[in-house]
């Protein structure tokens, strides 16, 4: 894959209905690079997110992204396959659709669904459902990747099966990642930044050793993960 | 099969009432009477069921098509909202049952009435269940959609119009059950076919056995009508119905 770029924020407004939820934001997101925005609840992690989808007015979008969701957000009138192909469908380009076809197969098997795919999505189970919105994501094929919680919905075991096959698949691409779990930023993220206050700061960049995705027992991991803790507590 | 006792024993206890208050056939015959007459005259009742039940599904599908298509206009375009919705919802402070005689001065006492009729008693709430329907769409599958870059027409067939189908499919339903209705009250203003127009011509005529005979058929095809709706809305969302139905 051809490196994929950084994502620049340069002086951004970040307006949520009435509420300014950041002012002047100015930072990086390295390319090819996962990111994890680490924050409480109602930080403004979502907006944040959706500014850069270009989701919110006033955002113009700054280079071809795919977004995930908290839910899977399948179509339930479409099978598995046709989901994993919804960017495609709605483009309306037959001959893009009919040739990413094949890779919308092997992304379903790489996710362990290789079997389902003309099945509908609510005979699927919930971590199934997330996998195949996983598909989805990546059959996009952008460089730049943004989620949103995508696990957050989902038991503790599945959850850190799905971290470590999201983040072998989503390896070389620019992944933007928000989450109120320290342990899950900490194992997924290159580099880790915590956001707080309102309007939000971005703290500085947090870059825990090792490869990702990164061991959830490994004793350095559970330091790191009760100086986050402390800090998303004490933050105002 | 609790329902049929319920019927029959109904069926008993006016079979009872008629023959211990000895009140006049032409008042309320016994079922006895009805069962009779639908059995004597099942070939004028069938011949005019038919051409009811003609009426009834031209004028569904008439109000459906129509409804459905203003609806899919409402959601596409401010413009046609602004200018064409209030007027739809004053329309409807108007009793269809007022207009009835109009539209037979207009379109004549066969069957383009009473199908006009149906249509106009079921359009309004199918326009108001897909039209809700259409502005209900999940946020998220709307913000989705649009990081994949879908254009408005995408937008719309592929991810609204299929987000409303079960909202259009209650509508359906709904229309179903009243569809009957403005077909009858249309034989009733007037007509030359038809099981309303059989009712009020054996009224006339102290028929009654006859009358209650074709209520009964017209009960029968409402039910039928509205199950075969049914049916054919839970195959266009198959995705709502419970697993194993």
């Amino acid at each position: 894959m051809v490196a994929s770029p950084s994502l620049s924020v340069r002086d951004a407004r970040i307006v949520f209905g009435d509420r300014v939820v950041a002012g002047g934001l100015t930072f990086d997101f390295p390319g090819g690079r996962t990111t994890c925005l680490l924050g409480r609840s109602g930080v403004g992690k979502t907006s944040l997110l959706r500014w850069l989808a270009g989701l919110l007015p006033g955002s113009g979008r700054m280079q071809p992204t795919a977004y995930m969701a908290q839910r899977d957000l399948l179509l339930p009138w479409l099978d598995i396959l046709d989901n994993v192909l919804l960017g495609y469908r709605l483009r309306g380009d037959a001959a893009a659709l009919k040739a990413a076809a094949p890779r919308a197969r092997t992304l379903l098997a790489e996710v362990g669904l290789g079997d389902r795919a003309g099945d509908r999505p609510e005979t699927l189970s919930a971590g199934m459902r997330q996998r195949a919105a996983l598909a989805r994501t990546l059959c996009e094929d952008r460089p730049t990747v943004l989620m949103d919680e995508p696990f957050a919905h989902l038991d503790a075991v599945t959850r850190l099966e799905l971290q470590d096959l999201a983040t072998r698949l989503l390896a070389g691409r620019t992944v933007v990642l928000v989450t109120h779990d320290p342990l899950e930023a900490l194992r997924m993220g290159h580099q880790v930044r915590v956001l707080s206050g309102s309007p939000f700061a971005v703290g500085p960049a947090i870059e825990p050793p090792g490869a990702v995705p990164r061991d959830p027992t490994d004793p350095v991991l559970l330091g790191l993960q009760g100086r986050l803790i402390a800090e998303l507590r004490s933050a105002p | 099969m609790r329902p049929l006792i319920t019927v029959v024993g109904l069926l008993l206890a006016w079979e009872a009432l008629t023959w211990a208050t000895g009140v006049p056939v032409y008042i309320l015959p016994p079922p006895s009477r009805v069962a009779v007459a639908l059995v004597e005259r099942f070939d004028l009742l069938i011949e005019q069921a038919a051409w009811t039940a003609a009426e009834m599904v031209l004028g569904l599908a008439l109000g459906l098509v129509l409804g459905a298509m203003l609806a899919v206009v409402f959601a596409a375009s401010a413009g046609w909202r602004r200018w064409a919705l209030p007027l739809v919802i004053i329309s409807q402070a108007i009793p269809v049952i007022a207009i009835a005689p109009l539209l037979v001065l207009w379109l004549g006492y066969g069957m383009a009435s009473k199908v006009a009729m149906a249509a106009l008693v079921i359009f309004f709430p199918v326009v108001s269940a897909l039209y809700d329907g259409l502005r209900r769409t999940d946020p998220g599958w709307i913000d989705l959609a649009q990081t994949m870059d879908a254009s408005p027409q995408a937008m719309l067939l592929q991810i609204r119009f299929p987000a409303a189908l079960p909202a259009f499919a209650s509508g359906a339903r709904i229309a179903a059950a009243v569809a009957p209705i403005g077909a009858v009250i249309g034989e009733w203003v007037g007509a030359s076919a038809g099981l309303g127009f059989l009712m009020t011509q054996s009224l006339a005529r102290g028929q009654t056995p006859l009358a209650f005979a074709a209520l009964v058929l017209l009960c029968l095809l409402g039910l039928a009508l509205y199950h075969a709706t049914d049916w054919a809305a839970r195959r266009l969302v198959p995705w709502q119905s419970p697993q194993g139905e």
